[in-house]
């Protein structure tokens, strides 16, 4: 019944409401309820932040098991460019891929050549658009919605070309479904996933379309099994491998490498949401009207930085940067062909079903007079708070708490500074609670003594 | 006279020179303006005019108090200004022109859209200007214009 369909949910069993998620949560998306963690879903854009914060993995990624599989009659693995930087040196894709396959899919693609044709494609939309700049790229799910709750106004300045992986099933699906006398149906196709909203993103597109895609796998669950059925596989020629690897498309795994390969002059890339959020600020203020092309990833450092991957983020933005760096010096351009994608940008090939929409926050009150009342409350509210977000209360900052105070969903008295209103008729039973542990250090008796007074 | 109820009233203090700080008060504005459900087409307008006229304090002036009053008819931003002043307001309202220093527009600053871009933006529009002493615009933009009672 809920509107929005979240990639994370909250093991209740496991959570024992320490706030550590929701400390983190950029948008303030988390509360504790009754000692647990509880989601606010019109506020929650997916990032995964909460997954890396808890301690206690009470906070679960909804992606594929690998059972999925057996549903379909034949199977793909399209893994994202990340995957790539989570191995030695030495382990270009070529064996990757070959991996996959031993591990029970029919097929294993390399997406990164789709994403050089989206490189290429971006090209051109860049090329041809004449309305407010920047454009900001659709890559990263995170980053789109939080232009949908956040900056609802730079929504037409989100590139609506369709994402590779998306672009990938659909064709894989169209040519398997005729090679094989296959139904598209019965073609599984499965993206090998380095964070959890790329799951939302499949079961619900910020565009309101349909995915192609049948699930996600994690990046860290196939991990282990991946890496032990590589041993088997007898090393080639490193060269020639090297030879098969799209620059543009490997450029996909980190931030920046968009701009990087396709040599774009007038762009930035940024990564993390706070960095994101001065960016998008700069953006709306009109103060980066003449940037072309923005890249933003909420991960740091890009898809690399993932929370569903393995290898250290650094290590991976590394292996990526040297692995371009390489491609660039020797000359490898195993990328589409430029013409070709031209001629299928031209038929609209890579162009979004729908249309993204903004998914702006639920105000105080529908009535703006009502809303400006409320408005007013809660900046009384929160005068009167101690400012010191001490979480207690359940929300993660005072304001925060004040907000939920003026919505109904807190009470005043949930703040333990307000505590003393509470219990202005103190009953019997804690006025005697409270003289006992009110003044510690006097009383400190003996185990004994206080089996004692239990005992009682 | 009664400050009624249905009236929202924040007042922003600016300081001549703050770069650092400069555009926290136009976020702040437009998480307020988000907050109550104003339309995002009017919060641009206004996060740009308020942008726009922080700044000019910030380049220009000494201190200034931005106000802004939001009732359910109309948004309301005052910005007064301890300063230079300007000495020809025409010509200051032309496209272009300015006299920001080359370290300003280096920044990005100073291409003379500032005061334009914040007329642009407004439904209503004042200036006025005292040489030696300081600036004080007044900016109204409608928030309903279909519902008249």
């Amino acid at each position: 019944m809920n509107q929005y369909f979240h990639s994370i949910r909250i093991d209740t069993e496991k959570c024992d409401g320490r706030m550590k998620c929701m400390r983190v949560c950029p948008t303030q998306a988390i509360r504790i309820r009754n000692g647990k963690a509880f989601l606010i879903e019109e506020k929650c854009i997916d990032c995964g932040e909460c997954i890396t914060a808890c301690p206690h993995d009470a906070i679960v990624p909804l992606t594929d098991p690998f059972g999925e599989l057996t549903k379909f009659r034949h199977t793909v693995a399209i893994p994202s460019p990340a995957l790539y930087a989570q191995f030695g040196r030495e382990i270009l894709p070529e064996k990757i891929l070959s991996g996959i396959k031993i591990l029970g899919f029919d097929d294993a693609f390399d997406l990164a050549l789709t994403c050089g044709e989206v490189s290429f494609a971006t090209q051109e939309y860049l090329r041809e658009y004449r309305g407010p700049k920047p454009l900001i790229s659709n890559a990263c799910p995170t980053v789109v919605r939080l232009i949908q709750v956040k900056y609802p106004e730079l929504i037409d300045q989100i590139i609506p070309i369709e994402l590779p992986r998306e672009l990938a099933a659909r064709e894989i699906k169209k040519k398997k479904s005729k090679q094989l006398k296959l139904k598209e149906k019965e073609i599984g196709t499965f993206y090998l996933t380095p964070c959890p909203v790329k799951m939302i993103s499949i079961k619900q597109p910020a565009e309101k379309g349909k995915s192609f895609l049948d699930g996600a796998i994690s990046i860290s669950d196939i991990y282990g099994p991946l890496l032990s059925a590589m041993e088997g596989i007898e090393k080639g020629s490193y060269r020639k491998a090297l030879e098969n690897i799209c620059i543009l498309g490997v450029g996909w795994a980190m931030v920046g490498g968009i701009c990087r390969t396709l040599r774009l002059k007038n762009s930035l890339a940024v990564s993390g949401l706070t960095e994101i959020l001065k960016v998008f600020d700069d953006i709306e203020r009109g103060k980066l009207r003449n940037i072309d092309f923005v890249e933003a990833y909420s991960c740091t450092q890009g898809c690399v930085g993932g929370s569903l991957t393995v290898e250290n983020v650094y290590i991976s933005y590394n292996k990526i940067l040297k692995l371009i760096e390489t491609l660039e010096f020797e000359q490898i351009k195993a990328c589409p062909d430029i013409r070709e994608v031209r001629k299928l940008y031209s038929q609209k090939y890579f162009f979004i079903k729908g249309k993204f929409e903004p998914r702006p926050l639920k105000p105080l009150d529908k009535d703006l007079a009502k809303a400006i009342k409320k408005r007013k409350e809660k900046e009384l509210i929160n005068e009167s708070l101690p400012k010191i977000d001490c979480g207690a209360c359940g929300a993660p900052t005072c304001l925060t708490f004040a907000e939920d105070v003026v919505k109904g969903e807190a009470k005043l008295t949930d703040c333990i500074f307000n505590l003393p209103q509470r219990f202005k008729e103190p009953s019997q039973d804690f006025s005697e609670l409270f003289n006992k542990y009110s003044f510690r250090s006097q009383t400190k008796s003996s185990p004994k003594k206080q089996a004692k007074k239990e005992g009682q | 006279m009664m400050s009624n109820e249905n009236e929202l009233s924040h007042r922003f203090e600016i300081k001549g020179g703050d770069f650092s700080n400069a555009g926290r008060i136009s976020t702040g504005i437009k998480e307020i303006l988000q907050e109550i459900g104003i339309d995002s087409s009017i919060i641009v307008r206004t996060a740009i005019a308020s942008y726009e006229a922080e700044m000019n304090v910030v380049m220009y002036a000494h201190r200034a108090v931005l106000t802004l009053n939001v009732t359910p008819e109309k948004l309301h931003l005052k910005l007064e200004d301890e300063g230079p002043g300007i000495e020809n307001v025409d010509l200051a309202m032309k496209e272009g022109f300015s006299t920001a220093t080359d370290e300003m527009r280096e920044m990005g600053f100073g291409a003379g859209m500032g005061l334009p871009n914040i007329k642009k933006n407004a439904d209503k529009f004042e200036i006025s200007s005292i040489p030696g002493k300081g600036t004080s615009i007044d900016i109204t933009i409608c928030l309903d214009k279909t519902e008249e009672k």
